[in-house]
């Protein structure tokens, strides 16, 4: 029979270039292997372009714009006036209406998923929290203005605005509830099966082994999980642009149920083009500001965050 | 985490235990490996081994190798866990070259080349010095596809895979309980078969050597007796070298034995040596070294 | 309650204290309805949802759905828009964003997983990708706009369909990257070894070995990623497409590529900024559709992983 593959015979007389490879299929692997470095440094450069788009275009806003300006009554772009608290109090106002909102129910859910829950309903529910978490951000908004605002939050408050930033919390919150109950979930599976064992062999029910033993085990990762809901608060921009309106112009006020803009709504109110155009070209250089503002922020809450995950992770 | 330079590291083992039985490792180590082969005029030495140490990192794996593989024979390496026989004999086909940080030094001649040098191409070597793992591993692919997947990449035709697929299941004693369901799923078939298959797949490219290591660890009596009936039947196309737990299969099917042993130095880590290398049938009957005769009389490890 | 007892007391009290008393857990009965309770709000108001957007965009899903679905978009009045662009440019801009982000993510993934085996860029990489899952979309918008959509003009055409799909292709990088590698690591590394062990080199044991056996999961990230673009407006808006409306005209289906356009998210926002209730029905008819879908895509990601996972 004769041999089937064009080769070398084996045995004595072996010369060094018989123990290679075509060149066809060397050049194949080395041309692969620089493909997937290539597509790696792609990623890094996606983060380079983003911080360089955002410096860049922030540093032209800082160095025309007068500093008192950055401190005047509202934000009001196209007459020139930055006041960067109107949007900050706002944002945090919403974010945190929105954590009072998700962080009960979110680790509720989750200590329920990872505590008490039947295998079989957790092998339910956990597809649907990733399916909720799913839900685009504009069905909320819409959600928000023609079923929270008219139908539950009239009814507590008699002279609330149609835009109101209560109701863009909540909405945000109902939002990040896959999130935060996601890694709270995680946190509390990643506490050893043995801590439980030993507070139950001690006669602790198991309320009280949730509770005194499990939850603070597990608090670095809840308190990651509020963190990074914080952050994915903060940046969200579609339920705030629909729901509490002032993107485009806010006075600053400290009133829940009053419009009030963000950071993120009045990115959005900016890119909706009108003011790249007519007005105060300043006002567009603005948004590349807020961008930055918005960037960092989120990078060292994201970042905070990790780090507390990380070291979760290495403790157990 | 060691401190101390690598190349100290052999120095520090000669200890007053060690020191007795000197005389047995100066055998089978360095230059006195050359003669043991020639004794045995009529076989044809494929792989001569001199002075190999293996790293991972900064640890180190194995100590001082130095023994000849001759052909058509089937070696035998045993030891305890940990003694580094499964660390060498992935040094034949340089399958340590996928480990990260993992490093060989000293000597492996292949048939009178240097295999660790820059010109050869580590896949070339895994194609002439196939292997079969400790749990079989066949690809989730059809049985055919199993065995055409290496000839495919060596350039076979499609013409000839038909052939090479019998040729290589029936050389493994599969062909017949598979002929029928080819195209079929290979987990679809039970272990020992699986772990022919892995045979098959192996000799299908043509190799000039065969490692295997620990091949039978995950299968019943009766899948391991085939595969030592397998193993005695190729040993007369090639060469073949395996890395087993089980003496009395060393015993059975090997005509060379090494035995492996490990030795931990002051910070606890535990580097393997080969103690002696001789005829299956001395190991077993007459070993030189102590060390040898306490674990094949099953006093240690 | 006294804890400490006497050995006497312990035997003769012994049988009660052991049996089950009703209304004794009161703190944990409570705790668990309250548990019960966050989940059932976590989970449920996703049926309120859909519901209260079905109630609200009733008399268009009823009555004129199909002309919903098939006309375009109209500043004139609510009766007579519809979503017809938005699905095709929520469509174009998914498909876009699938040809830039699953090569690249997945290429990254390989590179991560079988090439550098935590060397230090791959470090850097790593890093770089979990700070990118964070960065807000808003964001991906202003790279898009600068970049996508004015620096690389000559290829995108501006703010096109093509710029937006680039822009959440940056955006969804990290989802299919951080998948994709959990993918190649469950591949065993006994397959890897066989291919090796019979002479392949690296690229044949991942095109032929490693890539099909992660492929369905693979396939689920990838799904998982452009039901999140689907879903994405916020970005899209600063790259255009709040403004723009692809034409109906001569142009073919190639062309409008490269042509004003919209997304369906982007139109939901359009709708709900009119004033007027008739817009509001059409705001929640638009919802309807675009959950439907998104819920679709997903079931879909998660029926395939359910359906190929593999126990190796």
């Amino acid at each position: 029979m004769a041999p089937p593959m064009s080769t070398t015979p084996h045995g004595p007389g072996l010369k060094v270039t018989d123990l290679r490879t075509s060149v066809r299929r060397r050049a194949w692997s080395a041309g692969a292997r620089w493909a997937f470095a290539l597509a790696a440094l792609a990623t890094v450069l996606v983060s380079a372009l983003i911080i360089w788009t955002v410096a860049s275009g922030a540093w032209t806003f800082i160095s025309q714009v007068a500093f008192d300006n950055l401190t005047e009554i509202g934000w009001f772009p196209r007459r020139g006036l930055f006041d960067l608290s109107t949007l900050l109090v706002n944002s945090v106002q919403i974010s945190v209406i929105a954590m009072l909102v998700a962080v009960p129910s979110g680790f509720g859910a989750a200590i329920y998923l990872s505590e008490y829950a039947h295998p079989k309903v957790r092998k339910v529910m956990k597809p649907t929290l990733e399916l909720l978490a799913s839900v685009p951000s504009v069905v909320l908004g819409v959600f928000a203005i023609s079923f929270i605002t008219p139908s539950i939050l009239t009814n507590f408050f008699d002279d609330i605005n149609f835009f109101n930033k209560l109701a863009a919390g909540i909405a945000v919150g109902l939002l990040v509830i896959p999130l935060i109950a996601s890694i709270a979930e995680d946190a509390l599976r990643a506490v050893p099966v043995a801590l439980r064992e030993a507070s139950s062999g001690l006669g602790a029910r198991k309320v009280t082994t949730s509770i005194r033993v499990v939850l603070p085990a597990a608090m670095s990762g809840l308190m990651a999980a509020i963190i990074v809901g914080f952050s994915r608060a903060i940046g969200e921009t579609m339920v705030v642009t629909i729901a509490s309106g002032g993107g485009d112009t806010s006075l600053f006020n400290l009133a829940l149920t009053e419009s009030g803009g963000t950071f993120t709504s009045a990115m959005a109110a900016l890119g909706l083009g009108t003011d790249q155009v007519a007005g105060n070209n300043l006002a567009f250089q603005s948004l590349y500001f807020l961008g930055a503002l918005l960037f960092a922020i989120t990078l060292v809450l994201n970042m905070l965050g990790d780090l507390i995950v990380r070291r979760l992770q290495n403790k157990y | 985490m060691t401190q101390e330079p690598d190349a100290t590291v052999p120095e520090v083992t000669v200890t007053a235990e060690t020191a007795a039985s000197q005389h047995t490792r100066i055998d089978v180590s360095g230059a006195a490996a050359a003669p043991m082969a020639a004794n045995r005029a009529d076989t044809q030495t494929v792989f001569h081994c001199d002075g190999v140490h293996v790293y991972y990192a900064d640890f180190l794996a194995l100590r001082n190798v130095s023994l000849n593989i001759a052909a058509h024979e089937v070696t035998a390496f045993i030891g305890p866990s940990g003694c580094g026989k499964t660390t060498f004999l992935r040094c034949f086909n340089r399958m340590n070259d996928l480990i990260e940080g993992a490093r060989v030094e000293g000597s492996i001649n292949y048939h009178g080349v240097e295999l660790y040098q820059d010109e050869v191409d580590p896949v070339e070597v895994r194609r002439r010095v196939g292997m079969v793992f400790q749990k079989p591993n066949p690809f989730p692919k059809s049985i055919y596809d199993n065995i055409a997947y290496g000839p495919r990449l060596a350039g076979a035709k499609r013409s000839e895979l038909d052939d090479i697929v019998e040729r290589s299941l029936t050389r493994a004693a599969l062909w017949d309980e598979v002929r029928d369901r080819l195209k079929t799923s290979a987990y679809g078939l039970s272990g020992g078969q699986q772990q022919r298959l892995c045979i098959a797949r192996a000799i299908a490219v043509q190799p000039d050597v065969v490692l295997m290591d620990e091949p039978c660890s995950a299968l019943d009596p009766i899948a391991t007796g085939r595969i030592e009936e397998l193993i005695a039947e190729l040993k007369t196309e090639y060469t073949i070298i395996i890395v087993t737990h089980n003496m009395q299969q060393a015993a059975r099917i090997s005509d060379m034995t090494a035995f492996f042993s490990v030795q931990a130095n002051e910070m606890g880590q535990r580097t393997g040596e080969l103690v002696e290398y001789a005829p299956t049938s001395l190991i077993f009957t007459n070993p030189d070294d102590p060390r040898t005769e306490a674990y094949i009389t099953g006093r240690v490890g | 309650m006294t804890i400490l007892t006497t050995p006497a007391g312990i035997a003769t009290g012994a049988a009660d204290a052991l049996r089950k008393r009703p209304g004794a857990d009161v703190a944990g009965a409570t705790f668990k309805w309250l548990l019960i309770g966050a989940t059932v709000f976590a989970t449920g108001f996703l049926a309120v949802l859909l519901a209260v957007m079905i109630v609200d965009g009733w008399d268009v899903l009823s009555g004129n759905l199909w002309y919903f679905l098939t006309h375009g978009f109209s500043q004139r009045s609510a009766g007579e828009a519809g979503v017809w662009q938005g699905i095709i440019g929520s469509l174009q801009v998914a498909l876009v964003t699938g040809v830039f982000a699953v090569p690249t993510g997945v290429a990254t993934a390989i590179y991560l997983v079988e090439y550098a085996q935590g060397n230090r860029f791959a470090r850097i990489v790593e890093l770089n990708i979990r700070n990118l899952a964070g960065v807000p979309s808003i964001v991906y918008g202003l790279l898009g706009l600068a970049v996508f959509a004015q620096t690389l003009r000559g290829f995108s055409g501006g703010t096109t369909a093509i710029a937006g799909g680039m822009t959440l292709a940056a955006m969804v990088l990290p989802i299919v990257v951080i998948t994709s590698v959990e993918a190649l690591k469950a591949v065993p590394d006994s397959l890897r070894e066989a291919a090796y062990g019979v002479g392949a080199t690296k690229w044949e044991v991942l095109s032929r070995q490693v890539l099909p056996a992660a492929l369905s999961t693979i396939l689920t990230g990838t799904v998982l990623a452009l039901a999140r673009a689907l879903g994405e407006a916020a970005p899209l808006i600063l790259v255009g497409a709040a403004t723009g409306f692809m034409s109906f005209g001569d142009a073919n289906m190639l062309e409008t590529f490269t042509g004003p356009y919209t997304a369906l998210p982007v139109l939901i926002f359009n709708f709900a900024r009119q004033p007027g209730a008739d817009w509001g029905v059409n705001a929640a008819a638009a919802s309807v559709i675009i959950l439907v879908l998104v819920l679709a895509v997903n079931g879909l990601a998660i029926y395939l992983r359910n359906r190929f996972e593999r126990q190796w």
